[in-house]
């Protein structure tokens, strides 16, 4: 894993120090929040329906136990004993105190943690592949260049007043679990005639305006990359719509401009500004390179494994589904469920955060991540060690095993905690884990990613979801809007709205008429939901979701 | 015509906590049962001016409906339902604080 430079630490305890200046100046009210607000949104520091709202960055998902430990701390010294796990790889506390941010802050800084640019129209955390490292299929650990981006971007002199906000992902797999096609850039890594690059594609975004990113160069050399994202960022700097904050993104500079003109602009700004990097980047990259050398994996007998997934089924119901394949023999990837049936999504107990690094440490070689499905991952763990493991899991309740499956649900906070929300995103998410475990039919369904948004800005994903569900206010009462067939993947498409919305009673029920439509239409099992939505189109799904239509039409 | 006036309370949070507060007469409580409902559109807009020029003690005030039909003023939205009693995923906010009476 990275690790602190000095000029690391000693940026944070600045930037720590002024925040602390900052927060004494509001209080006093020599700073208005007019004036304020922009500065702790800065430092990840939001407020919200309820209290404020603490976002602490996790870079490309990764921590190590100390530091997942120091996440339990805070959340019990300051908070209210859990944090939230987001769909950016980030936790957030829901309940700090004004007073005690600039605490969070310095005890986040122990650790080699922070906030900044979490919020604000800057460059945001920059977030990977979660199984970066670890996955059978990837082509190179991502998270370096993450990492490096991460410091490039971090207090970029010229990129501290975006026209919005801006979010880069990147994957070193050619099955992207980063989503990149939905960010302002995604970088997917790619080999040419044993040329290490990237595809860089711009573009992607959720939000009130969906679009599937574009490639804007199919390759670009390693070496060139942060020139070449400089060359993108400045181009939309100037470019990018400041009238309406609707239309800012760099989506709509993209679709405003049109894809070549944008190509030009960047490659005629990249021409000049690629002699400026020297290639100390390159030097940087190397180092940070070093920090994330694989661990020393082991060789140990199976036996073990095979003995507990032979003889227990509740151990192989969990393997099956919780485990993925892993690129050095005998080791697996550990996807810890926060989707247990009835809780709220990507939430963590400070208990369960201590369980879950001590776990890291004890025989994931110290090691965890959080994805963007808001699960903790053990990236390295041998499997001789599971059975142990699952164990231990199962003892914090931690062992739900739903991976990828209708009831690991992406849900945002919603109206139950979010300032900008329409609706409730939580107990909807609650309601439809419960009702397909009683009806004990999750695991005969299979695959099938469902995720909730409380509002437009799509924080839930809805839009990629194979069933996306979008909470709104419609005269006064909770509404709830499905689309269809969507896919966040390296197939990534848009959902489509399957029709009017549903009431809050309602949508439970109709999920689960769509879902039992679903097992009808299958060709077979192992057809996915989104293959049989994809083969057969949107027509029978809504005849399933609307039958008084069927009846009134007929 | 414009709309008649329907009775609001001034509502914002609190600088320190973050919590939601409501403006009464004297100050602020963390009740709404101890709003002052206004329900005169001019007293209203200047309760609100008086309320955001208290830049030491509140953040993002506004005013809010309320249905007076009852002995104490209740929310007309579920937006503001919720302010008033907290998250439904925990027993949290406010709704914490009434369980602790």
């Amino acid at each position: 894993m990275y690790n602190y430079t000095d000029f690391d630490t000693a940026f944070i305890k600045e930037r720590n120090a002024q925040f602390r200046s900052q927060v004494e100046r509001r209080i006093d009210g020599s700073l208005t929040e007019d004036e304020f607000k922009p500065l702790r949104l800065m430092n990840g520091l939001y407020l919200q329906l309820h209290a404020y709202m603490l976002r602490v960055a996790i870079p490309y998902g990764t921590l190590n136990s100390r530091q997942m430990h120091v996440l339990a701390d805070i959340a019990d010294k300051w908070d209210k004993g859990y944090g939230h796990f987001t769909t950016r790889q980030n936790i957030q506390y829901n309940w700090p105190k004004l007073r005690d941010v600039p605490d969070m802050l310095d005890a986040l800084g122990e650790v080699q943690m922070h906030a900044i640019q979490t919020s604000g129209n800057t460059i945001r955390n920059v977030t990977a592949d979660h199984f970066a490292g670890a996955a059978a299929d990837e082509i190179a650990d991502p998270r370096p260049v993450a990492e490096l981006i991460r410091q490039w971007s971090t207090d970029h002199p010229e990129f501290q007043f975006l026209p919005r906000k801006f979010k880069v992902a990147v994957t070193g797999s050619p099955n992207d679990r980063a989503v990149t096609k939905a960010h302002d850039i995604g970088l997917r890594m790619v080999e040419r005639d044993g040329v290490a690059g990237f595809e860089v594609i711009v573009g992607g975004g959720l939000g009130r305006t969906p679009m599937i990113g574009k490639v804007l160069r199919d390759f670009l050399p390693r070496e060139d990359l942060l020139p070449y994202l400089e060359a993108i960022v400045s181009v939309y700097n100037l470019l990018g719509r400041r009238d309406n904050k609707y239309k800012a993104r760099i989506k709509i500079t993209v679709h405003e401009n049109g894809l070549e003109d944008i190509r030009a602009r960047v490659e005629e700004r990249y021409a000049l500004i690629r002699p400026q990097f020297t290639g100390v980047d390159q030097q940087l990259l190397a180092g940070i390179e070093a920090d994330f050398a694989a661990p020393k994996f082991k060789t140990k007998s199976l036996a073990a494994f095979e003995g507990a997934y032979t003889n227990d089924p509740v151990f192989r119901s969990w393997a099956d589904t919780n485990l993925n394949d892993h690129r050095a023999p005998g080791y697996a990837i550990v996807s810890i469920s926060l989707k247990a049936h009835g809780a709220t999504p990507g939430d963590a107990s400070s208990d369960q955060m201590r369980v879950m690094a001590d776990l890291a440490k004890q025989y994931g070689h110290d090691e965890l991540r959080i994805s963007h499905e808001q699960n903790v991952i053990l990236p390295h763990v041998h499997k001789s060690d599971l059975p142990a493991l699952h164990a231990a899991l199962k003892e914090a309740k931690l062992a739900t095993a739903n991976i990828g499956l209708i009831s690991d649900i992406i849900a945002c906070p919603g109206m139950d905690y979010c300032a900008l929300a329409t609706a409730r995103s939580i107990p909807i998410a609650q309601e439809i884990a419960t009702r397909f475990d009683e009806l004990k039919l999750e695991h005969d369904v299979g695959p099938l990613k469902i995720k909730i948004s409380g509002c437009i800005n799509a924080c839930g994903h809805h839009h990629v979801g194979h069933i996306g569900i979008l909470g709104l206010d419609r005269a006064g009462v909770e509404n709830y809007q499905i689309t269809l067939g969507g896919d966040g993947t390296e197939d990534a498409s848009i959902g489509e709205r399957a029709g009017p919305g549903f009431s809050a009673d309602e949508i439970i029920p109709a999920v689960e008429r769509l879902v039992l439509a679903y097992l009808d239409l299958r060709a077979e099992p192992a057809e996915t939901f989104l293959q049989t939505y994809r083969r057969l189109g949107l027509a029978p799904f809504k005849a399933a979701l609307y039958p008084e239509a069927q009846a009134n039409a007929a | 015509m414009s709309k008649p006036f329907t009775p609001k309370v001034v509502t914002a949070n609190a600088l320190l906590e973050g919590d939601v507060i409501y403006q009464t007469a004297t100050g602020w409580t963390r009740e709404l049962a101890e709003a002052e409902v206004l329900t005169d559109e001019a007293d209203a807009d200047l309760r609100l001016i008086d309320a955001a020029q208290q830049i030491d003690v509140v953040v993002g005030v506004y005013l809010a409906d309320v249905d007076t039909s009852g002995p104490t003023p209740k929310p007309t939205h579920f937006r503001e339902d919720f302010r008033a009693k907290g998250p439904s995923n925990y027993a949290h906010g406010k709704q914490e604080a009434a369980s602790h009476v």
